[in-house]
C-alpha cells in the first residue's frame, strides 16, 4: 500500500469541509464517537446541520472564529492506499499556510464551485501548486447538483481553466465533476452525470501514478549525523545516517563528497534489518565509505559524476513567512537540506502577484505572504539543486536570527 | 510499477527515523518521554532502528504518577536492561510531597494534570532541551496542529496560534536558553498505522493489551480497573471481564474494552471494525472540548 499526500485549499462556502468530511466519512475514518462530540457541538451553538469543519479546527481560536487558522492534517485510508490531506485555508492571508501545505504534496485538490467558474483563489491555489511543483492536480468541479448536473456548466469551467493553466507548469491535470453535498463522483460514480465517462474522485486517488514522482536518477544523500559506536565490538566503525534525497545508491558506486570533493566508494549500506545493496529516495539508511574521509552533518555523499551545483550567489524565489518585513542587509541562517549557512538577500529582483501571476518590479518591499525572487549571498558554499530537478534538494528555509523564527520559504532556480 | 517505491508503513518508518536523528544532529540533550504505552515503545523501537549498530544516544524519561499498572512499569525496566540505557523517572508523588503539586479532590480526581508539574520538572532538571513523544495528529484535534518540532517557551508552555511552519522536511530548532522542544516523529501515524507497525515488526508490548480476565467496574461507557485507587460511587460493582486496553495511562484513568484479542493479528482485526476512538475510553479527553489543548499549552505530552 502506497501513502499520497494531497493538499486541499478553500473558503468556507466552496465545499471543501464537507468533501473531506464525505472522504473520511465514506472510507470509516471518523469514528462514531467524534460525529457524536461534533453533533452535540453543533447543537451547543445553535446550527441546524453538523458542522464537519469541528473535527478538525481544534484550536479554541479556530473554534471560537469558525475558521481554519492553521494546516490541519488529515488521515484516512482506503484497501488500496493511505492518505495524507494536508488542509490549508484559501484566504490570501493564508499564502504561507498554503506554500507549507504543498511542499509536502504529491498531488493538489483544487475545488471549483460549478455556478461561478475560476476565481481569484483558484488561480491562486492553482499557481502555488505550480510554483511548488506538485506533479499532479486535480480539478474538482463542485455543486453540479446546483447546475442541474449540466455537462455544459461543466466545460465551460474546464475550458476556463484550461485556458488559464496553459501558463502554469503542471504536466498532469484531471477533471472531475462532483457534488460533495450529495457524493456524486466522489466515491461512487453519479448516476446523475453519465455523460461524464472518468473516475469518481477516489478512484482517481486511488490509482493516479505517483511512484515515478520521485527523482531515481541523480543520487543525493545529505548527511544527517554520524554514528559511531562507543561500544568495543564496533571499534572502527563509522557510517553516515541520512535519507536519500533523489536517485539510488548501490553497494561499490563511486561517490563524492560535497563541498569537499573528497571521493571514495561505498562499502555498505547498513539499516537495522540487515544491510542492503541498494538505497533510493526517500529511504533512511546509513551509508559505509571505504576509505576513511573527513564526512560530516550538512556534507551531501552524491554519486561521483552527477554532482549537483555549489555555490554561493542563489536566484531564489522566496515565499515570507513572516509578519515583520526583511531588514535591510541582515544575514538570515539559511537552512537547505541538512545544512545550514549564513546568508543575505542582496535584491529583490521582482515580486509575484499571485492572482494574476503578474510580475511586479516597481514596489519591491517584502511583506507577509508575498512571493518574491530574490538573490541571496551565502556566506559558505551551498550544495544544491534547481527546485525543478529536486524537490529536496533545491528547497530552502530562512531562520532569523534574532527571534529564531522561521521568516521564509524558498525554492532554488538557479 | 517500478519497484524502486516504499510501502506507506517503509515511508512513515522512514520519515519517523529521520526525524529522531534530526533530533539527535540539533540538540544537546534530547530524551525520549516513555510512558509505556503502545506509541512511545513505537518510537524507541524507531529510535533503536535510527542509530544501529549503536545504542540510543539518550536516555528514557518516565512520569510515574504512582497509580501504575505493575505490567507496565516491568515492562518499562526490562526494556531499559536490554537497550542498555539510562532511565530517568519524574516523580508526581514527590512533587506533591514536596508542595510542587496538589492532589486533585472529588470523584473524577486524577493525578493526570500533576503530570506536567513533574514532566517540566524532569526536563528542567536534566537540562533536557528536545523530548521526543508518542503523539500522534490523528489523536485528538488539537494535536492535529502540532508541529513535528514543536516549540516550548522557558516556562514549558505551547503557544499554538505562534508556531513556526514546517516546510518540505526541514526542521526548525533553533532557540534561546532555557526553552526547550517537543517532537513527535509519529505524527503522521494513525493508531491502524501503529498496531500495523508493531505486528509488521513484531515488537513486545505490555500484557495489558491483549485480552485478559481483570475486575473491573462499569462507569461513563467504559470499563475502569479495579486498583487501590479505585473510590466505588452509588450503584457500582466490581465485575470479572474478559477486557484489554487500548491506550495505556494512569490505571486510574485508563478504561477497558471488552474484547477477547489475545494476539496482534486479532487486535489489527478489532482494531479495524472498530467504531470508535482510541481516546473514547479515556476520562482526561472528556472534561472539555478544548482540554487537550488547554493542558498542551500548560507544558502536557
Amino acid at each position: 500500500m502506497e501513502l499520497l499526500r494531497f493538499t486541499t485549499a478553500g473558503s468556507v462556502d466552496d465545499g471543501k469541509s464537507t468533501l473531506i468530511g464525505r472522504l473520511l466519512y465514506d472510507s470509516k475514518s471518523i469514528f462514531e464517537d467524534q460525529i457524536e462530540a461534533v453533533k452535540k457541538s453543533s447543537e451547543r451553538k445553535g446550527l441546524t446541520h453538523v458542522d464537519l469543519s469541528l473535527l478538525t479546527d481544534g484550536l479554541r481560536s479556530e473554534r471560537e472564529q469558525g475558521i481554519t487558522i492553521d494546516v490541519a492534517y488529515r488521515y484516512f485510508a482506503t484497501p488500496k492506499r493511505k492518505f495524507i490531506i494536508a488542509d490549508t485555508p484559501g484566504h490570501i492571508q493564508y499564502t504561507r499556510n498554503m506554500v507549507t501545505g504543498a511542499s509536502t504534496a504529491n498531488l493538489a485538490l483544487v475545488l471549483v464551485d460549478a455556478r461561478h467558474g475560476v476565481i481569484e483563489q483558484t488561480c491562486r491555489h492553482s499557481f502555488i501548486a505550480s510554483l511548488l511543483k506538485i506533479p499532479h492536480v486535480i480539478v474538482c468541479i463542485n455543486k453540479m447538483d446546483l447546475v442541474d448536473f449540466s455537462e455544459q456548466a461543466y466545460n465551460k469551467v474546464v475550458e476556463e481553466y484550461e485556458a488559464f493553466a496553459s501558463k502554469l507548469d503542471i504536466t498532469d491535470i484531471r477533471y472531475i465533476p462532483i457534488s460533495a453535498l450529495n457524493g456524486d463522483n466522489v466515491v461512487n460514480r453519479s448516476e446523475n452525470m453519465d455523460w461524464y465517462k472518468g473516475a469518481s474522485l477516489l478512484d482517481t486517488l486511488e490509482t493516479i501514478h505517483i511512484s515515478s514522482d520521485q527523482n531515481h536518477i541523480d543520487a543525493r544523500f545529505p548527511v544527517q549525523t554520524v554514528i559511531r559506536p562507543h561500544q568495543d565490538e564496533y571499534h572502527d566503525y563509522r557510517a553516515y545516517a541520512g535519507r536519500v534525497a533523489g536517485g539510488i545508491f548501490r553497494t561499490g558506486d563511486e561517490v563524492t563528497v560535497l563541498p569537499s570533493g573528497l571521493t571514495s566508494k561505498i562499502k555498505s549500506i547498513t539499516t537495522f534489518d540487515g544491510d542492503i545493496d541498494e538505497a533510493f529516495s526517500p529511504m533512511s539508511v546509513s551509508i559505509n565509505l571505504e576509505d576513511d574521509i573527513d564526512v560530516s552533518r550538512g556534507d551531501m555523499i552524491v554519486k561521483t559524476n552527477n554532482e549537483p551545483e555549489v555555490g554561493q550567489d542563489l536566484n531564489v524565489l522566496l515565499c515570507w513567512m513572516a509578519t515583520k518585513p526583511p531588514r535591510p542587509g541582515a544575514k538570515y541562517y539559511l537552512k537547505s537540506t541538512t545544512n545550514e549557512v549564513m546568508a543575505i538577500i542582496k535584491e529583490v529582483t521582482y515580486k509575484i502577484n499571485i492572482n494574476t501571476m503578474e510580475k511586479l518590479d516597481e514596489d519591491t518591499s517584502i511583506k507577509m505572504n508575498d512571493m518574491a525572487m530574490v538573490k541571496m549571498r551565502t556566506t559558505r558554499p551551498l550544495v544544491y539543486d534547481e527546485y525543478r530537478k529536486n524537490r529536496i534538494t533545491g528547497s530552502l528555509i530562512l531562520i532569523d536570527d534574532t527571534t529564531n523564527e522561521t521568516v521564509a520559504a524558498g525554492t532554488i532556480h538557479s | 510499477m517500478s519497484k524502486y517505491y516504499l510501502t506507506h508503513l517503509q515511508e512513515l518508518e522512514s520519515e519517523a527515523i529521520y526525524v529522531i536523528r534530526e533530533v539527535v544532529a540539533q540538540f544537546d540533550r534530547p530524551a525520549i518521554l516513555f510512558s509505556g504505552g503502545k506509541d512511545s515503545i513505537v518510537v524507541t523501537h524507531l529510535a533503536r532502528k535510527a542509530f544501529y549498530p549503536a545504542r540510543i544516544p539518550m536516555p528514557l524519561i518516565h512520569i510515574d504518577t504512582g497509580h501504575n499498572f505493575i505490567e507496565t512499569m516491568e515492562f518499562r525496566d526490562n526494556l531499559v536492561d536490554e537497550l542498555g540505557i539510562q532511565l530517568i523517572v519524574g516523580s508526581v508523588q514527590t512533587a506533591i510531597d514536596k508542595g510542587r503539586a496538589v492532589e486533585e479532590e472529588g470523584i473524577n480526581a486524577s493525578r493526570n494534570e500533576l503530570q506536567i508539574v513533574s514532566l517540566l520538572d524532569a526536563i528542567e532538571e536534566n537540562k533536557i532541551d528536545a523530548a521526543i513523544g508518542g503523539a500522534r495528529r490523528d489523536e485528538e484535534k488539537a494535536r492535529a496542529k502540532e508541529r513535528f518540532f514543536s516549540h516550548r517557551d522557558d516556562f514549558g508552555q505551547w503557544d499554538p496560534k505562534n508556531q513556526r511552519p514546517e516546510l518540505w522536511n526541514m526542521f526548525n530548532g533553533h532557540k534561546r536558553m532555557g526553552e526547550h522542544f517537543r517532537v513527535f516523529p509519529i505524527s503522521n501515524w494513525t493508531e491502524m498505522d501503529v498496531w500495523n507497525y508493531i505486528l509488521h515488526e513484531n515488537i513486545p508490548i505490555p500484557s495489558l493489551y491483549f485480552a485478559h480476565e481483570r475486575e473491573a467496574v462499569y462507569r461513563d461507557g467504559t470499563w475502569l480497573p479495579n486498583s487501590e485507587f479505585l473510590v466505588l460511587r452509588e450503584g457500582e460493582k466490581i465485575e470479572k471481564k474478559r477486557m484489554r486496553f487500548r491506550t495505556l495511562g494512569d490505571i486510574t484513568i485508563t478504561g477497558g474494552i471488552e474484547s477477547d484479542a489475545d494476539t496482534l493479528e486479532k487486535i489489527v482485526e478489532e482494531i479495524s471494525a472498530t467504531r470508535s476512538t482510541e481516546r473514547g475510553n479515556r476520562s482526561d479527553d472528556k472534561r472539555s472540548d478544548t482540554s487537550m489543548e488547554d493542558r498542551k499549552k500548560q507544558g502536557y505530552f
